[in-house]
């Protein structure tokens, strides 16, 4: 690890304010960003942790029903108080193990974007809004490929807003060493329509199912998409899978995901 | 009853208590006075020339000591390998230079360019950075059977190929095993892979060098699961230091697996750097540097032909095995696709031809050698699936197909050069079968295939030879050690013991078990005993842990050295009580005349030798210390029987274990608990190499896996609570304890059956297929189903 300046503000405008400075990083739970600097791949000039804003922790809900999750509440926080949002606190009780999901923060999944974790299927399907010191992004403005979102330079995920869902479930299939999802599937019935997100599959990183979208937005239940996968190009292949093996792994999870919803409560 | 002290009881391991509370000692937690830390810059590319380095700016950086290369250790020894094979043609294998750091040429990547020394390891880091490193990328050889081709890249210019050796066994059976063959009433082939595995020990490496100018010692401190083969090979080979001015301490070591028996360049460096430089010198490995600079175990691949007759009694069997060496000569390296693993190819059967041949080949990758098993995986897993395939193909029971070619009659000659003393396999199995409840299976199939998953039942045997071995047998195999065991056995004046082996303990419970046979042979308490290992300084030369010897031959040694101890101990008492040494008996801890009530406390007798006031000065010396060199009269020869229950997702193609089952016979056990732990761990590594586990190289010779991001170890939900049987012990007929030595048996044993049930569910659900290669991972599997 390279030398680095450290603040740890307790406002989102003297956060904005320290990472004016070049080159510098803010810095969620660290669960990423550490170990690539312990790595020597990265070499930020001053970290700034969001974790002292009281403003950017906790959950809600917000006069239009939509469960309102501060930037920087960790996954262990959303899994114990996204009850409201079942399918949303199941990705959260999935992601890693304990020790991360103390220490990962919601914001901080989402700015980085990983083309593996779970957060972006999450956001996708849901329709969620980023909401940042700037501005409000909608989810299907914000993922743009794989670790690249609409995130300005030193912008910060202040909130995520998460419309609820009439059923939902996420389904990750896991990469056997990383434990990252190999494919994630998360499928959100709302009263107009289904959106179905899928992670880990894609080069594009993040991305929406359309034709399993409309299929199930006409009859939600799995034998909708009976034998449904998206088409291998573009997936990623890789020591654990090809992208034959990944498409039709989406395939599955989907259909596990519809079933798990019908099952499950929201 | 269950003993409660003893040969037989479980006492809980007394070196838990610290190792569990965080006050070991490993090597890490070491800090010489005045320590400067070294950084190894590594290759990053598989193979280059070196056209030049420039250490100018990178020599001037704050807290930079001395930056060594290559060119520092001309005129200083290379890393020697242990073990000369003799190829087919009665020529010794090619054995390339191997040294310290890099001299003109990087070999795979991970080989040391050079060594930073600093104040401290970030400057050190920070200044391997600003190296100027001008290096001529090279043609990558990855691929084995690509190596050997004509015009292939040679790892090394001065070899002629890099074929190490072509190893024929037993070459002069080779044409009755073709001949059997041809008359062959029916072939199985198959040919298959051993995944090549990184050993991830839970302590990486570390190593520290120091030298004391004013007495002219060096000392190591070092990860090592033998330290007395470090003195000998980097004194002797290295850098020339003799046994007496070089002491080696390896203490609490986290985790060996093999990859901590070997001679490792860090080692040399530590020592050579801290005399060069008058100070001592730290180096610790990075999880990171581990996966690219331990020795890697296994990556064989094999084809492998069962000749049968009419009535499927094994005729014949032949395997011909490409095994890499990687880019250098590790320690022990050459000794395991042959010695290791070519004797043990008639398993548990009385198949009477065998012809091995084995091609070791140079590869740009890091070295491979002795893991978990060492050869002995490697010829249980071919062997164990091919008899698979083989029962498939004949429409009959693999058990019993396994069971009518069993050996019955002990001892045993193979026809590849061993004997096996004893043995029960119809015993082992019959164990199996009982835990495993067969019978049961169907029910349980047709209830996961009503939950749509396939459900599959695999079963294996294993033979090993452990307790290694004969020094004179392996010296004439081509080992450059001998391979005995010794243990010093000191009696203080008050009746304690403190026991010195040479086997060294890194996870096996020593200081536990070995009090155990000391306590049964006096009939003292084992709170009475303490085990000391790993410090040269302290300890008779001894050969160290690996290939399950420890309890066979360091505890044989131990038990040698005690005989001497009561020997003596009953002259004193005959003294003390004025009686025939002949009738002096030992007793639960205190000596008595045959026949009389007279006796004398085992205390008693261990004070008269150290205050020999009333003593027989003119026959025996005073003190009560002895020591032993044991040397074994044949390896032994632990077997079992293993079942593995799996179910198959056909969605996803994941596998999940149900159930493991283990029946082995270990001869003797001193400590059960300790002998389960030990199957426990190694059918965990057995089930991670079977399913989980693949150190995998592109073609440029990258490791892909080179984290835990996409090296999958095993975890504790990836494998079940395990059945686990010794009632079935044949006593080993040549070492005093009986024993057979337990270390290894899991690693060995699971990886096919593992295969085997996986095998066995896909074919329950209509798939025609015989082999997927290890690990099985769900995509692989779901390859298989899918084409």
């Amino acid at each position: 690890m390279y030398n680095f300046d450290f603040e740890k503000p307790s406002t989102i405008a003297d956060a904005v304010s320290a990472l004016g400075t070049e080159d510098a990083q803010a810095l969620g739970g660290g669960q990423t960003l550490l170990p690539t600097m312990k790595q020597r791949l990265a070499s930020p000039s001053k970290l700034v942790s969001l974790k002292g804003i009281a403003e950017m922790q906790g959950i809600c809900t917000g006069d239009d029903g939509a469960l309102c999750i501060g930037g920087a509440t960790t996954h262990a926080d959303v899994a114990a108080g996204a009850g409201a949002y079942a399918g949303l606190a199941g990705l959260a009780a999935g992601i890693g193990d304990p020790a991360v999901r103390a220490r990962g923060t919601i914001g901080g999944s989402l700015a980085n974007n990983d083309p593996a974790a779970c957060y972006p299927a999450g956001a996708l399907a849901s329709g969620a809004t980023i909401v940042t010191n700037a501005r409000e992004i909608a989810a299907d403005d914000y993922f743009q490929g794989m670790f690249t979102t609409a995130l300005d330079e030193g912008e910060i995920i202040t909130e995520v807003r998460f419309p609820v869902p009439e059923a939902s479930n996420y389904q990750k299939f896991e990469q056997p060493a990383s434990r990252f999802a190999l494919v994630g599937v998360f499928v959100a019935k709302f009263a107009d329509g289904v959106r179905v997100a899928v992670t880990g599959a894609s080069e594009d990183g993040v991305f929406r199912w359309s034709e399993a979208e409309a299929a199930l937005s006409g009859n939600f239940s799995a034998d909708a998409i009976v034998d449904m996968a998206p088409g291998a190009d573009g997936m990623i292949s890789d020591l654990h899978g090809t992208a034959a093996y990944r498409a039709h792994l989406v395939g599955v999870l989907t259909r596990r995901a519809v079933a798990a919803a019908l099952s499950l409560p929201t | 009853m269950p003993k409660d002290s003893g040969i037989g009881a479980s006492p809980k391991r007394r070196e838990d208590v610290r190792f569990l509370s965080g006050t070991g000692n490993y090597t890490d937690d070491i800090q010489v006075t005045g320590q400067a830390y070294v950084h190894f810059l590594r290759s990053d590319v598989a193979h280059a020339k070196i056209n030049g380095l420039n250490l100018d700016a990178a020599s001037a950086m704050p807290g930079v000591v001395k930056i060594f290369t290559g060119a520092d250790f001309e005129g200083v020894g290379g890393i020697p390998c242990g073990w000369q094979v003799t190829d087919r043609h009665g020529e010794p294998m090619q054995e390339p230079a191997h040294p310290v750091l890099a001299q003109g040429k990087v070999r795979y990547v991970g080989d040391q360019i050079a060594a930073v020394v600093a104040e401290t390891l970030e400057q050190a880091r920070d200044a391997a950075e600003a190296i100027e490193v001008d290096l001529e990328e090279l043609p990558a050889v990855v691929d084995m059977k690509a190596a050997l081709a004509e015009g292939a890249t040679k790892v090394h210019d001065d070899l002629t190929s890099n074929l190490c050796y072509d190893w024929g066994f037993v070459e002069e059976n080779k044409p009755a095993v073709d001949a059997a063959f041809e008359a062959a009433a029916h072939v199985t082939t198959l040919e298959l892979r051993n995944n090549r595995l990184v050993a991830n020990p839970m302590e990486p490496r570390v190593a520290i060098g120091d030298f004391n100018r004013a007495t002219g010692e060096s000392t190591l401190y070092t990860t090592s699961q033998n330290p007395h083969v470090i003195r000998l090979l980097m004194g002797a080979f290295v850098l020339g230091i003799p046994e007496h001015k070089l002491r080696v301490v390896a203490p609490d070591v986290g985790g060996g697996f093999g990859t901590k028996i070997f001679h490792y360049a860090e080692e040399a460096f530590c020592t050579f750097a801290a005399k060069a430089l008058n100070r001592p010198v730290k180096w610790t490995s990075t999880r990171s540097e581990a996966f690219i600079s331990d020795a890697h175990g296994r990556d064989h691949v094999t084809k492998i032909e069962l000749a049968l007759d009419a009535d499927n009694n094994f005729t014949a069997l032949r395997t011909d095995t490409y095994a890499n060496m990687g880019a250098y000569l590790s320690t022990f390296a050459p000794s395991v696709p042959t010695w290791l693993h070519g004797t043990l190819m008639a398993g548990n059967y009385k198949t009477p031809l065998i012809y091995v041949n084995v091609k070791a080949v140079f590869t740009n990758t890091v070295p491979v050698d002795a893991y978990r098993g060492a050869g002995r995986p490697e010829a249980t897993y071919q062997l164990e699936r091919v008899i698979d395939k083989a029962a498939r193909e004949l429409g009959v029971d693999p058990i019993a197909l396994r069971r009518q070619n069993f050996i019955t009659e002990f001892p045993y000659a193979t026809p590849v050069a061993v004997e096996y003393d004893t043995g029960d396999y119809h015993g082992t199995m019959d164990a199996l079968e009982k835990m495993a409840d067969l019978s049961g299976f169907e029910a349980r199939r047709k209830e996961s295939e009503a939950r749509g998953k396939l459900r599959g039942f695999g079963v294996n045997c294993y033979i090993e030879a452990c307790g290694i071995a004969p020094s004179n047998l392996v010296g004439q195999l081509g080992a450059r050690a001998g391979l005995y065991e010794s243990a010093t056995v000191r009696v203080n004046a008050t009746g304690g013991i403190v026991v010195m082996t040479g086997s060294h303990s890194h996870g096996q419970g020593h200081e536990t078990s070995f009090p155990q046979v000391i306590a049964e042979m006096i009939g003292i308490d084992e709170s009475m005993v303490e085990i000391e290992h790993g410090d040269t300084a302290n300890t008779p030369m001894g050969m160290g842990t690996y290939g399950s010897r420890s309890i066979a031959v360091g505890g044989s040694a131990m038990v040698r050295a005690t005989e001497k101890i009561i020997a003596k101990a009953k002259k004193i008492a005959a003294h003390l009580m004025e009686a025939a040494e002949a009738d002096i008996e030992l007793k639960d801890g205190a000596f008595s005349v045959a026949g009389t009530d007279k006796s004398v406390a085992w205390g008693d007798v261990t004070l008269a030798a150290y205050v020999p006031h009333n003593y027989p000065l003119e026959d025996i010396e005073p003190g009560l210390e002895e020591t032993a060199f044991y040397d074994p009269a044949n390896f032994t020869y632990p077997s079992g029987a293993y079942a593995c229950e799996v179910e198959v997702d056909p969605d996803t193609g994941k596998v999940t274990i149900e159930a493991f089952n283990a029946a082995d016979d270990f001869g003797n056990i001193i400590n059960p608990m300790i002998v389960d732990g030990q199957v426990h761990g190694g059918i965990g590594q057995g089930i991670g190499q079977a399913l989980l586990e693949n150190a995998a190289y592109d073609e440029n010779g990258q490791l892909l896996s080179a984290s835990y991001m996409d090296y999958a170890m095993p975890r504790a939900s990836d494998v079940p609570f395990y059945g686990v049987d010794h009632s079935s012990q044949t006593p080993c007929t040549h070492n005093p304890l009986g024993v057979k030595g337990c270390g290894e048996a899991g690693a060995i044993g699971s990886p096919p059956a593992v295969v085997n049930a996986v095998v066995d569910a896909l074919r329950s659900g209509g798939h025609d297929i015989h082999h997927i290669d290890m690990p099985v991972s769900p995509s692989r599997v779901w390859q298989a189903m899918n084409g």
